[in-house]
């Protein structure tokens, strides 16, 4: 397959590289190849976790079981909340792209805040949870969930510390105009966290368990 | 990439916890080197070192086990000893080499100047040293990891164990899976993003090939494991259920999770060889690799097979007749493409013109020994079979004949052949032929009675045995062959204390056939003054031969060839060539070390003794080529990690805050470091008085002098 020269332009890597030559590069950067096979390197560290849960599901001989502690319409909401965060990580990148940083700071500090109302939200049902009896140890059911959610939780942790880390970069006027790809990188981290939530809250909270 | 980190380079100087180092040499020079070839030689060296200390270990059990009743160890102290043998060969010897080759021939073999990341790829090392250092500082309190590598849980949790061993390994293991995970990401990027023009992926060197299809397994493997890992580490410091059957756990959990991750890892061990041993083969017998797409095409298939053959592990757990019979039948199918290869290997031998090197003998034997130990893999696939020699000494034999027969001998064909590119000098061949002679021999003593003896129900792991039995003899043998073994190694590292006073050698004392071969030895820093323009599969070996009319390789006449301006597209009847390549290689199937013309030879002591030099000319010559800055973050980051793990295991909880505090602050400190330093230096003398973004520890140690 022959490389167009605006492909080749685009790459920018191979001052040599002409038309004769084969396609030697993706034309993507080496950050996004890389973030995306973590990300690929992640499902399965997810995907671990999730069949943990699952195999356990209704195999836990002591209570409190899933229908007892479970509130669906609260966690629907926080739920909504994490995937509003999405959209207000697209609209960060897009103003990053239109190179309107202020705006892009204002979208990023939304997204931060909805990830924290989320965050806010888990510690909140962890309690709640807590309280009804539910501990690490109290049975499968509670070693599972509390450390798959709580896996997630880091993750969203992480990111939220991505996000404000940028934002104070960028505040400090020390994020090139350029740079739109470490906003992107970030979004993509951040959209990969949600949707794993959603795979989460179908399969744990949504799916009743046997008991 | 350079064009892209210039798109990176932030608008002002960046804050920084410290100075960053410029050019450091010396020691220093070694802790803080994003230089991929200076990491794979850090991570070949180390792994070699835990080689020893595995090995030793594998000593001391065949001591106990020579005769009945053994007792040089307690039983204790045995079944440290052989968790750590197999964590030891596995994840710190046969992995971390693997990926030291990986390293340095990548960016090498594919005409990269680095790797895609380079002190993602320092990061890797450190993690990988240190948190083998963790796993064995764990003799020194005397509670070394003793669950057999595999750790099966839930023999592994409190309950039944309730001191430190397991800590250790359980911590160890997830610090070292970083360092994989780390190297994985940054090797596919590197072959996907990084290759000279003309490099397509169906020219790159076979060992590239297994080499990439490998990290895909690690990345997804390594995430597996460190679920189990996890899962075992919240029950065993903060009471979780996974693996406690009172609770209803499934004890079948660990072993699933660990095999899912442990099948996928024996390709990880063996792919890589099986690389070292297809670019060996060609070399030493002038024929290009026979079947080169259904090499590649079958360590693909066995890439995707490994991971639908994991149950074959678990044959004796009562999974089913169907989950038995899928799991025989996919185990039975996965030896296809690894006989295809083996085939292929054969067909490359077949009429070649052998040069019985050691680098040969080496693949050679890897050869058969691996297709033994593939053999006796086969009759795993056979449930009843299977059944009845689960936990013998006949699942020892097979294994040590892939991974010893296997890893270890194409790691050592790879050590000998590349030994002149990382030292610019010979190894001695006599001395490798002993080296060879010695361990064959040795290995097969060694492992070879462990069939007879697994046949005859002696099973694994037991401390002693008594006398009668009919194991006495076989054991005897093998304990004896483990000394042979010992002895090879020892003569292997004469060679080297012997080579360090031998000839320097030119550019391409083997005639190869790869691009590694077209820099000098060792490569400059920047590996390429030129980016090579690649035309052909086998790239060398064209550039100095043409097909003559009967279809045997004519070696070009020096004048018929004329340099073509870089400029312009190379085609593939006429590569580019540099008269100086001319030099090297004597082309008629004997080392160059002895008849190197004078010129070359110079050309070789210069670029060794005189590196600054050589590299100012190359800057006159062709331009300033700007390399990635060393950085002191990648091993601050890798400090904090086994700082945290001692803290979480002795549930000393502010010792871990302050591993992570080092950690996270450096890994900012990281983040606000541009990969490679804008050329004026920074003017430390103004700096700013903002405040980190993150508290930062107490690092001012690590100030080098004078700043």
């Amino acid at each position: 397959m022959a490389v167009t020269e605006a492909q080749a332009a685009g790459t920018g890597q191979h001052p040599e590289q002409g038309l004769s030559h084969p396609v030697t590069s993706t034309g993507l950067s080496n950050e996004k190849i890389a973030m995306w096979a973590f990300l690929g390197s992640e499902c399965l560290l997810f995907g671990a976790l999730i069949s943990t849960y699952l195999l356990y599901r209704g195999r836990s001989v002591a209570g409190p079981f899933p229908h007892d502690v479970y509130d669906i319409p609260y966690t629907s909401v926080s739920s909504f909340v994490l995937l509003m965060s999405s959209l207000t990580m697209v609209l960060a990148l897009a103003a990053m792209q239109r190179r309107d940083q202020r705006r892009m700071r204002v979208w990023l500090v939304t997204t931060a805040l909805l990830g924290a109302t989320f965050i806010g939200g888990q510690v909140y049902e962890f309690t709640v949870f807590y309280r009804a009896g539910l501990s690490l140890h109290q049975n499968l059911f509670g070693s599972s969930f509390f450390v798959l959610t709580g896996f997630h939780g880091a993750h969203v942790t992480i990111g939220i510390l991505m996000l404000l880390s940028l934002f104070t970069i960028s505040a400090k006027g020390r994020l090139a105009d350029n740079r739109v790809e470490t906003v992107e990188l970030i979004g993509l981290y951040w959209h990969f966290v949600d949707v794993v939530w959603i795979v989460i809250f179908t399969m744990v909270y949504l799916i009743p368990g046997v008991k | 990439m350079a064009a892209t980190i210039a798109a990176f380079e932030p608008p002002a100087p960046p804050r920084r916890l410290f100075r960053r180092p410029v050019h450091p040499t010396g020691l220093w020079g070694w802790f803080t080197t994003v230089d991929h070839k200076r990491i794979g030689l850090l991570y070949t060296a180390t792994a070699f070192a835990f080689f020893i200390l595995g090995g030793i270990e594998a000593l001391i059990i065949r001591l106990q086990l020579g005769g009945p009743n053994g007792h040089v160890v307690s039983a204790d102290t045995y079944n440290q000893i052989f968790t750590m043998h197999g964590t030891t060969m596995i994840f710190l010897v046969v992995m971390p080499l693997s990926a030291g080759l990986a390293n340095y021939l990548v960016p090498l073999m594919i005409g990269a100047r680095d790797v895609a990341f380079p002190r993602l790829n320092a990061l890797g090392y450190w993690v990988f040293v240190i948190g083998g250092l963790f796993l064995y500082s764990s003799f020194l309190f005397g509670h070394a990891p003793n669950g057999g590598w595999f750790g099966y849980a839930p023999n592994t949790e409190k309950a039944f164990n309730p001191a430190h061993n397991i800590d250790y390994w359980v911590f160890g293991l997830q610090i070292v899976g970083i360092a994989s995970l780390t190297g994985a990401i940054n090797l596919i990027v590197t072959i996907i993003n990084m290759r000279a023009p003309g490099m397509s992926l169906m020219r790159m060197p076979i060992f590239v090939w297994m080499t990439f299809i490998a990290q895909f397994l690690l990345l997804f493997a390594i995430p597996v494991i460190t679920v189990a890992l996890f899962e075992l580490m919240f029950d065993r410091l903060f009471g979780a259920n996974f693996f406690n059957v009172q609770a209803g756990a499934d004890p079948l959990l660990w072993q699933h999770l660990f095999w899912i991750f442990g099948h996928p890892e024996v390709y990880i061990l063996i792919l890589p060889a099986m690389g070292i041993v297809s670019e060996v083969l060609p070399v030493f017998t002038r024929r290009p690799l026979f079947g080169y797409p259904v090499m590649v095409f079958s360590g693909i298939a066995i890439a995707f097979m490994g991971w639908g053959v994991w149950a074959h592990h678990m044959f004796a757990t009562g999974l089913g007749p169907v989950a038995k019979s899928a799991f025989a039948l996919s185990t039975m199918f996965i030896a296809v493409p690894t006989g295809v290869k083996i085939f292929n290997w054969m067909a490359t031998m077949a009429g070649g013109k052998i040069r019985l090197k050691a680098p040969f003998l080496f693949a050679a034997g890897f050869v058969t020994m691996f297709t033994i130990g593939g053999l006796s893999g086969v009759t795993h696939a056979i449930v009843p079979a299977d059944t009845q020699q689960t936990d013998t000494y006949y699942i020892v034999a097979h294994f040590h004949y892939v991974l010893f027969g296997g890893s270890i001998f194409g790691l050592f064909a790879g050590a000998h052949y590349w030994w002149p590119k990382w030292a610019g000098r010979m190894l001695s061949d006599t001395l490798g032929k002993l080296q060879f002679w010695l361990m064959f021999i040795g290995f097969n003593m060694t492992f070879g009675p462990f069939h007879i003896l697994g046949l005859q129900g002696m099973p694994r792991r037991i401390y002693r045995y008594p006398s009668g039995r009919g194991w006495d003899f076989w054991n005897l043998i093998s304990t004896i062959g483990a000394f042979i073994i010992a002895l090879s190694v020892l003569v292997f590292i004469i060679n080297i204390l012997k080579s360090r006073r031998g000839p320097l050698v030119g550019e391409d004392p083997w005639d190869a056939r790869t691009l590694e071969w077209t820099t000098p030895n060792p490569p400059p820093e920047y590996n390429f003054a030129e980016m090579p323009i690649v035309t052909s599969r086998d790239e060398l070996w064209h550039r100095k031969y043409i097909e003559g009319p009967d279809g045997r390789p004519v070696r070009r006449e020096p004048e018929r060839i004329e340099p073509v301006e870089p400029a312009e597209p190379a085609e593939p009847a006429e590569p580019r060539l540099e008269p100086a390549r001319l030099e090297v290689g004597d082309g008629n199937g004997s080392s160059a070390s002895t008849n190197l013309p004078p010129p070359a030879e110079e050309v070789a002591r210069e670029e060794h003794e005189g590196e600054s030099v050589a590299d100012a000319a190359h800057e006159d010559e062709h331009g300033h080529i700007h390399m990635p800055s060393p950085s002191y973050y990648p091993l601050l980051v890798a400090v904090g990690l086994p700082i945290i793990a001692y803290g979480l295991m002795y549930k000393t909880w502010f010792v871990a805050v302050i591993g992570a505090l080092i950690t996270v602050a450096s890994v900012y400190g990281w983040a606000l470091e541009p990969a490679t330093e804008p050329e004026e230096p920074i003017d430390m003398s103004a700096p700013e008085p903002e405040p980190e973004p993150e508290p930062e520890p107490d690092q001012p140690e690590l100030e080098p002098a004078g700043s």
